[in-house]
């Protein structure tokens, strides 16, 4: 008996396997959290549509809440790209956000694959003290290492800028959780090959974390890029501003000039936004997992 | 190549000791497997061989000299591990040429020895894939690859099939095997499983508890097993072990069975384990030495597993699949003098008597 002699109630029920699921209705709980969303959204975006309407502004228009600026002009860009001081400003941020960077990349991962891989007396002290060191807000750092750059003639500097982010308690944590995923089998086997310790970081362990190492770049580049309080306490001169500080100081004592601002942080987004791309590419998760057991 | 040796060998984890004295002699190309169930030490000791535990006491010598000091890579040694621990960001070529980065050899050297390689394992078209392209077997044979690369005197695999389907293991052992008759290595093998030992080992050392219990061929551990331990722990399923007592006669099972042996004058009445191995023991029509009721059949197509409920405890004997009891028949087994193994009662040593001197 094939099936089409069946009676229908009988028939392999392909219709019913081939429709479609009714689709369900978006239930109340579900509509709430779009709007919630989409509320959120908006709260995020309308702070850079509005940097961007306000760089577009001629000054007597600044503070007017429309969105489309009545005259748009691309005069503010003209002048602050003219203007010899943001273009030295936008040159420290990048070195020091980028040197800040790699600092970080490199020795946070160094420091947090020894504690996660290598097993030695004290080694849960030294984890918790730099973990302690997390506890500490900066406003509270601010002073001894202002007091410690003057000292050692730092003031000023790059370097007084740079040296209290050139490594992080938060990097270091990270990247010892993140070797922890890297199995120990990996590094047996290098060492086994003849590889010494620091090959091995730097050719086994370190491609296994690449995710990680991305994250902590972006965190670090973003972190360094609008770092506002140590670069604006630690400098003097305006050559050696970073584009935070110097933005906050655009316009003359009287008349803060909102639209010079605005155009400022637009430009300094751009940065940011490229680091953002390159290494959220790197931020593919199973990497690790690959090489074992399929 | 090299023959290597252990002296006393122990290891201590803080004031835990997990391997008492281990003292064993490797040949030349010999293949030798280390089999014990799981944290019997096998593992401690391959790695200490390794380089990557240190020695408590005792010596480690290869190719004669000790070892106990060198590094990893002085050693010339390679290792295998289970989770082949091949590495996901290289190609098949890079990770077999891993091996060879520190050996100083000219590039165009060390192209030839990884497509000799990839050639010996079969694996030249796939030097250009990485490991996530690859099956479980085709990983493991680049782990294998990277680790003959480098011509070491001594193999070691630290159970490096237990992560491969059945089929893949059988398959994989037989190449094991295979390529050791080609290249004549050295070959230290850990697992757990007892069918790998036997099939792939020229000698093998049976641990438990962080003792060698025996070493010798698969054909004397399993003839003549030198305790209770390695009795059951060889040959599948185990071997049936029976309170009894031994007189100058023969024995007598505490579940009232008994059987002729001719134990001498000198042997005296005392507590013993009778043991005997499932394919040793049949039906028989007379007096048996066990006797009880059918519990359970597991049919394997040319025999038959039977599980007879005995008054001193399960008993599993084989028997022919054509014409197998059925669940609920009363039974009586019987087995010949030679296949029977006597063990002292309290401490599992081997007694020796007739034919099992
Ligand atoms: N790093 C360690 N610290 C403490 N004990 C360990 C360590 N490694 C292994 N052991 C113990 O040593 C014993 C032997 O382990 P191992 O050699 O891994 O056994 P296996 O025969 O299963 O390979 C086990 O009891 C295990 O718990
Ligand atoms: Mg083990």
């Amino acid at each position: 008996m094939s099936a089409v002699d069946m009676p229908a109630s009988q028939r392999p029920t392909t219709e019913a396997a081939l429709a479609k699921p009714p689709r369900r209705p978006a239930n109340m709980g579900q509509i709430i959290r779009w709007l919630l969303l989409f509320l959120g959204g908006i709260a995020m975006v309308m702070p850079i549509v509005y940097m961007i309407s306000t760089s577009l502004k001629w000054p007597h228009e600044v503070y007017n809440i429309n969105l489309i600026p009545e005259e748009p002009t691309i005069e503010n860009y003209t002048y602050v790209l003219e203007d010899g001081r943001f273009y030295w400003w936008f040159v420290n941020s990048i070195i020091i956000a980028t040197v800040t960077t790699i600092s970080n990349v490199l020795f946070d991962s160094l420091v947090g694959y020894t504690l996660c891989k290598f097993k030695f007396p004290g080694r849960q002290i030294v984890f918790i003290a730099i973990l302690s060191t997390l506890m500490i807000p900066t406003e509270m750092l601010v002073i001894p290492w202002y007091l410690m750059s003057q000292s050692l003639g730092w003031l000023d500097s790059y370097w007084g800028i740079m040296f209290p982010g050139l490594m992080t308690a938060f990097g270091t944590f990270l990247m010892k959780q993140f070797f922890e995923s890297v199995p120990d089998d990996f590094i047996e086997a290098a060492r086994i090959d003849g590889l010494n310790e620091l090959q091995i970081w730097w050719t086994v362990a370190m491609p296994l974390v690449k995710p990680a190492l991305a994250a902590l770049a972006i965190f670090v580049f973003l972190g360094n890029w609008t770092a506002f309080l140590w670069p604006l306490i630690v400098t003097n001169s305006v050559e050696m501003y970073t584009v935070p500080v110097g933005l906050s100081g655009f316009g003359d004592e009287a008349d803060v000039a909102w639209e010079l601002i605005m155009t400022g942080a637009a430009i300094s987004t751009i940065p940011t936004l490229i680091v953002f791309l390159v290494f959220q590419r790197f931020i593919i998760r199973g990497v690790v997992m690959a090489g074992l057991k399929g | 190549m090299a023959e290597l040796s252990l002296h006393q060998l122990t290891k201590a984890y803080g004031k835990t000791e997990v391997l008492h004295g281990i003292n064993l002699g490797v040949a030349d190309g010999e293949f030798v497997v280390f089999v014990g169930p799981s944290g019997c030490g096998k593992s401690t000791t391959l790695r200490m061989i390794a380089g990557l535990e240190e020695v408590t006491s005792g010596e480690i010598h290869i190719g004669g000299t000790v070892v106990n000091n060198l590094e990893p890579k002085e050693r010339n040694i390679a290792m295998v591990f289970q989770n082949y621990a091949i590495y996901p960001h290289m190609t098949v070529r890079k990770n077999i040429g891993f091996g060879l980065r520190s050996s100083g050899l000219p590039k165009a050297d060390k192209e030839a020895r990884i497509d000799e390689v990839a050639a010996l394992l079969g694996m030249t078209d796939l030097l250009a894939r990485k490991p996530s392209q690859l099956s479980g077997g085709q990983r493991q044979r680049v782990a294998i690859g990277r680790a003959m690369v480098r011509d070491p005197s001594v193999f070691l695999f630290d159970e490096p099939l237990s992560n491969l389907d059945a089929q893949l293991r059988t398959q994989m052992r037989l190449e094991i095997k295979k390529l050791h008759q080609r290249v004549g290595t050295t070959i230290i093998f850990v697992t757990h499983d007892q069918v790998e030992a036997m099939t792939m080992a020229d000698r093998i050392v049976i641990m438990d508890g962080g003792h060698i219990q025996q070493v010798g061929t698969p054909e004397e551990v399993y003839r003549r097993p030198a305790n209770a331990f390695v009795a059951g722990f060889i040959g599948a399923p185990s071997m049936n072990m029976l309170a009894a007592e031994a007189g100058p006669d023969g024995v007598r099972t505490n579940a009232g069975g008994s059987i002729a042996m001719p134990l001498g004058a000198d042997f005296g009445k005392r507590a013993v384990t009778l043991g005997v191995r499932p394919d040793d023991l049949q039906l028989t029509d007379g007096e048996g030495l066990v006797a009880g009721t059918v519990a359970v059949c597991e049919p394997l197509g040319p025999e038959t597993l039977v599980h007879i409920d005995t008054a001193g405890g399960e008993v599993v004997a084989k028997a022919d699949g054509r014409h197998p009891p059925k669940v609920g028949d009363t039974v009586r087994l019987i087995a010949a003098q030679e296949d029977l193994h006597l063990f002292d009662a309290d401490s599992g040593v081997a007694l020796s008597w007739g034919p099992r001197t």
